[in-house]
């Protein structure tokens, strides 16, 4: 649709745009209008004139600023970000700090006013033996307060592994010394057939008395940056491949697209998890991290290398790279001053849009006990804890993870939607 | 139509080939073979072989021999009908699956004609009404559904089944049916269990149709045809009904391609939770337990569901749409 | 025969959109009567096609009538509610998808629009597509229906015109295409036929031939024609009255060899000059209309032509909105050149 249209703004500004754009970009003279005239300054011809001459990001960026729910999908990532970046901050003990005595835990809210003072405190908790299971059962008890303050010391670690410090978000306030004390001793105190636990556990405790609220920041670590890794990887090979596959067509476009077709008619699911049981158990935590993501990789890289294909392909006979190659541009010019430029924008999008799939592949691999394998944490290896009916029903929090990975998925998935649709600024 | 369809058959015996390749490759993948791990397994719960039963197996399998040896044995055996025995089970792996395969089957198919049955009604309305109340509605419930992974709502239907009504909502079968002949009663029994599960699966499924269906129709309703039918006086949902759907539904019949096998082994992780009696869960014990026999054979399974899913939308497809057809 | 077969009187179709409202067709006022071929020209973005649309009420949403009259005299069958006595029917009062605008859609008033490849379904054949033209339309059986379908495809010159039912649209030759689109709208014998830039699509040797279709067509069905172009050729050759439309509204109207021979609008007039002709001397620049036409959203108060006039009146016609006003025995001009009549 290059020739200008009669306005038919059925579907919003972004026609209007379109058919601006359109004119400028091709303009058919019916009436033989003079189009260089066209720019002469004629009511809004700032406006039109600014969005004529902005380059593609531009163009991009304004489009996908109007996309309400993916600005805030973005600035959720943003923050997810962060944590994975710096998840000894957020974190508010060592998250592979076992304490038998305190498992299953329930959630302690924090409360930010006490009687009408700013004053954030979470409740206690208190445990009690069940004479029948001999299990310490913990409750949350309103007659214990324990103060909690922001930016409060904690246990040390390296901030982005390079500052040290011992500042995290929340913590136990300091003032009180004696639970500062019992924290790193343990930190319930037996009085009677009752414990009381003076810990702060803002997603409670599992099987193992582990923090659950650390223990998911460093599983947001593990588990976006498998995604991520996974996807730079089908992403490099997407490109080589899909590049060299569009780009010259002939036998090795074929050779490709057939290793693609059959790849695509295998069954993902089955083959991952085999592939996964196959790894050595005696694998150290990092190989079997990496073991992951190319495993993970190894299939998903045909979606990508299609896509890319497929917009070479269409690219290749654009006027405008017809018109590059005829004003002598070298192969190199065209292929990275005029293609990548235009098709970046389209392989953010369908690379944001794979990161989500990704981390569900890691989630559940590792849930069935096939991908990361304890101690590593990563969300899969926190759901994990809540495979059967029986955890579940004593501890529900512990499904509190796999909100976590809805929220991230439908925060990529709505960002790479919008990143999709203001990718084209051509189309509607 | 019938060449398009020939074609594609011929292809069959290669994808097969190459694909019972790779499900071997996966059988061999771990170390040791299956009789180390046999071995093993009798050691610790007390028993041992002597080192000529251990050859004897060995032989038996081919394990002494080459590689290429071994697969010819497996693939013709395969060929011949016999998958193999089971060493976890201690029972031949047709005998195994059979069953589970057939649930697996029902389960995979019904979740199938649900999601479609709910899906393209969902995304007709959610296109042509677009950014209404309803629309937006919809749209919400379609990215719920793909980013919550299905295994998920598995664990929180099951919470919610547990806290709410105190039962558990696990398995195919009542205690009493699970082991019990096939019969009039048992199938009563399945029905009653069947349908949490293919909620369950239905629920992803339905929102990624419907999103495809809603953006397909989308591209549709704009086109010039539409407008064209309106000018000939049709009435509005008869022309949307004949014309826009008939086009958008081309393509959301070329996913049965990839969506049929996604059911199918895509259940596998649901099962699990819910511990159907389906393949899934006995794969995944079978490459836990290092039984690669029976692990492979499952393999292939998976990849000849794959197959006939993108065999049957290929067929559909060329039979739905023309240009499709006159091209081959 | 005086009175006309359609009315358009003041018509307003509005796009209500997020960042404002755009006036696509801003009080268009014309009439076409029984066997007229009526020429609707301007340049892309005028309003003549959101026009036709509007008359054929399939103007898509967010568009909407937001004022103006459309009589048309019904003339195969009375019996039409909200029938005025004069025997008109208002189509800007009925409801776009009830059953009267139906009725009359693709009976009455018949459309062949401006990409015939993309106004075909590509997974339903021709003879679907006719037939069910027809049967909206007409009680008669399938078989019947088919038959007349074959007869009007012989009749816009397809050949072999049984094989080309069986066909889809995509396996036709553009002329092809755009003649089985012309068999479709003559299918139940419409007495206003609306041709949107229907030559456009199809190359320039096709394009004589379908207009000479046309024009016979018209002869022999006593048609009127509604005729939207852009190019200036086609309306000389095909047009009794030209209608010249600009952002929306009627600059000028008036029989063709008026509008040609003596155009009153400076916008007219720049119109023909911009066309070459043999005459004019070899190497010289075609005389251009300078600037471009204005944002939709910004559209200058007054006249909408008055930032690339040159005869432009500082005062008057930026302040006011000219009204269409008859000038001479036939022609009307909206022009302050002419006279001083102002829309409110």
């Amino acid at each position: 649709m290059a020739e200008p249209q009669e306005p038919q703004p059925s579907f919003g500004q972004k026609v209007l745009e379109n058919m601006q754009t359109a004119s400028a970009v091709s303009y058919k003279p019916m009436v033989r209008v003079d189009e260089d005239a066209a720019l002469a300054p004629v009511g809004a011809a700032q406006d039109a004139e600014a969005f004529y001459v902005a380059p593609n990001w531009k163009l991009v960026w304004w489009r996908f600023r109007k996309h309400r729910l993916a600005m805030i999908s973005g600035l959720v990532m943003i923050f997810i970000t962060i944590i994975a970046l710096a998840p000894d901050f957020f974190a508010t003990q060592n998250p592979h700090t076992t304490n038998a005595l305190e498992s299953f835990i329930p959630v302690q809210r924090i409360h930010f006013f006490d009687e009408r003072r700013l004053s954030p405190f979470v409740f206690g908790a208190t445990g009690q033996r069940n004479p029948k299971s001999l299990r310490v059962e913990w409750v949350i008890d309103e007659s214990v307060k324990i103060p909690v303050r922001f930016f409060a010391p904690g246990y040390p670690y390296k901030l982005l592994g390079v500052i040290p410090t011992n500042i995290h978000l929340v913590g136990v306030a300091p003032t009180e010394e004696q639970a500062a004390a019992k924290e790193a001793a343990g930190s319930s105190t037996a009085a009677g057939p009752q414990r009381i636990s003076q810990g702060l556990h803002l997603m409670g405790t599992d099987r193992l008395g582990r923090d659950q609220w650390s223990r998911l920041m460093f599983g947001t670590r593990v588990s976006l940056s498998i995604g991520l890794v996974a996807v730079a990887v089908s992403t490099i090979l997407g490109i080589f491949l899909g590049g060299i596959s569009g780009y010259f067509g002939g036998t090795i476009d074929m050779i490709v697209q057939r290793t693609i077709e059959i790849l695509q008619s295998l069954p993902a699911i089955p083959i991952w998890l085999a592939l996964s049981a196959a790894l050595p158990r005696t694998w150290s935590v990092e190989q079997t991290y990496f073991a992951i993501t190319i495993i993970l990789a190894l299939l998903a890289w045909t979606t990508l290398a299609r896509e890319i294909r497929g917009r070479f392909l269409t690219l290749r006979d654009e006027d405008f790279i017809i018109a590059a190659k005829l004003s002598g541009c070298s192969q190199q010019r065209v292929i990275f001053r005029h293609m990548a430029p235009t098709m970046s924008s389209h392989i953010i999008a369908a690379v944001t849009l794979a990161i989500p799939v990704m981390i569900i592949n890691e989630t559940f691999l590792s849930f069935l006990g096939l991908g990361l394998r304890p101690p590593a944490i990563s969300w899969g290896v926190l759901l994990q804890e809540a495979q059967n009916l029986q955890s579940i029903a004593l501890a529900p929090w512990l499904l509190l993870p796999g909100l976590v990975v809805i929220i991230t998925v439908l925060a990529l998935n709505i960002l790479g939607d919008g990143l999709r649709d203001a990718a084209d600024p051509y189309t509607s | 139509m019938i060449q398009h369809i020939i074609k594609r058959l011929l292809l069959l015996p290669v994808l097969l080939l190459i694909f019972s390749i790779f499900a071997f490759i996966i059988i061999q993948a771990p170390p040791g073979d299956f009789v180390t791990s046999y071995i093993a397994e009798l050691a610790s719960s007390g028993s041992s072989m002597d080192q000529v039963q251990i050859d004897a197996l060995r032989a038996q399998y081919g394990l002494d021999q080459p590689i290429y040896t071994q697969y010819g044995k497996w693939m013709s055996r395969i060929l011949r009908g016999d998958l193999g025995v089971s060493l976890d089970w201690q029972k031949p792996i047709k005998e195994l699956i059979t069953e589970r395969l057939v649930l697996t089957l029902i389960i995979g198919l019904m979740t199938f004609f649900l999601s479609w049955v709910l899906a393209v009604p969902i995304g007709i309305v959610s296109a042509v009404k677009k950014y209404s109340l309803l629309d937006y509605g919809l749209t919400v419930f379609n990215y719920i559904g793909i980013a919550t992974p299905s295994f998920l709502v598995a664990l929180i239907a099951m919470w919610l089944a547990f806290s709410w009504f105190g039962v558990s909502v696990t398995g195919l079968f009542s205690a009493e049916f699970v082991d019990a002949p096939w019969s009039m009663a048992r199938v009563g029994d399945l029905l009653k269990h069947l349908w949490l599960p293919v909620l369950i699966l239905t629920l992803s499924g339905t929102a990624r149709l419907a999103r495809i269906m809603r953006a397909n129709l989308l591209d549709e309703l704009n086109k010039p045809y539409v407008e064209m039918a309106r000018a000939k006086g049709m009435s509005e949902w008869k022309l949307i009904m004949k014309y826009p759907v008939r086009v958008a539904i081309n393509p959301l019949v070329s996913t049965i391609g990839w969506f049929l096998p996604l059911i199918f082994s895509g259940s596998l992780v649901v099962a699990t939770v819910l511990n159907l009696p389906t393949i899934g869960p006995m794969f995944l014990r079978s490459l836990t337990n290092q039984d690669m026999f029976l692990a492979g054979a499952i393999v292939l399974i998976y990849c000849m569901l794959a197959i006939i899913g993108t065999l049957i939308s290929d067929i559909l497809l060329a039979w739905l749409d023309p240009r499709i057809r006159m091209e081959s | 025969m005086n009175q006309p077969l359609l009315s358009v009187r003041n018509l307003k179709t509005y796009f209500h959109l997020d960042e404002g409202v755009v006036k696509a067709v801003d009080g268009v006022t014309f009439d076409v009567f029984p066997g007229q071929v009526v020429g609707i020209v301007g340049e892309s973005g005028c309003g003549k096609s959101v026009t036709i649309k509007s008359v054929l009420r399939i103007v898509p949403p967010p568009g909407r009538l937001d004022g103006g009259e459309m009589l048309y005299r019904p003339q195969k069958q009375a019996g039409y509610e909200g029938l005025r006595p004069d025997g008109a029917i208002d189509l800007a009062t009925l409801d776009e998808r009830g059953k009267q605008m139906r009725a009359l859609r693709g009976s009455e008033i018949a459309l062949i629009p401006q990409e015939p490849m993309a106004s075909f379904s590509p997974v339903h054949t021709i003879g679907n597509q006719l037939i069910e033209a027809i049967r909206l339309h007409q009680p008669i059986s399938k078989q019947d229906a088919w038959q007349l379908a074959v007869e009007r495809m012989h009749e816009v010159g397809v050949p072999s015109p049984e094989q080309r039912m069986n066909a889809y649209s995509w396996e036709l030759s553009g002329g092809l295409r755009q003649r089985a689109m012309i068999a479709m709208a003559l299918s139940c014998s419409p007495s206003l036929l609306i041709a949107d830039e229907p030559t456009t699509a199809i190359d320039v040797t096709t394009q004589a031939q379908v207009l000479t279709l046309l024009k016979g067509l018209q002869a022999s069905h006593q048609m009127a024609i509604i005729f939207i172009t852009h190019d200036l050729g086609v309306i000389a050759q095909m047009a009794d009255w030209v209608v010249v439309m600009y952002l929306g509204r009627v600059m000028e109207q008036g029989p063709a060899d008026d509008i040609f021979h003596n155009p009153q609008h400076p916008y007219t007039r720049a119109l023909l000059e911009s066309i070459p002709t043999v005459h004019s001397a070899s190497r010289t620049f075609l005389p251009t209309i300078a600037g471009s036409i204005p944002h939709p959203f910004n559209r200058p108060p007054g006249c909408p032509y008055y930032p690339r006039c040159v005869e432009f009146m500082a005062g008057a016609c930026d302040q006011r909105t000219p009204a269409l006003q008859p000038i001479g025995q036939r022609q009307f001009v909206s022009c302050f050149l002419h006279h001083d009549v102002a829309d409110e």
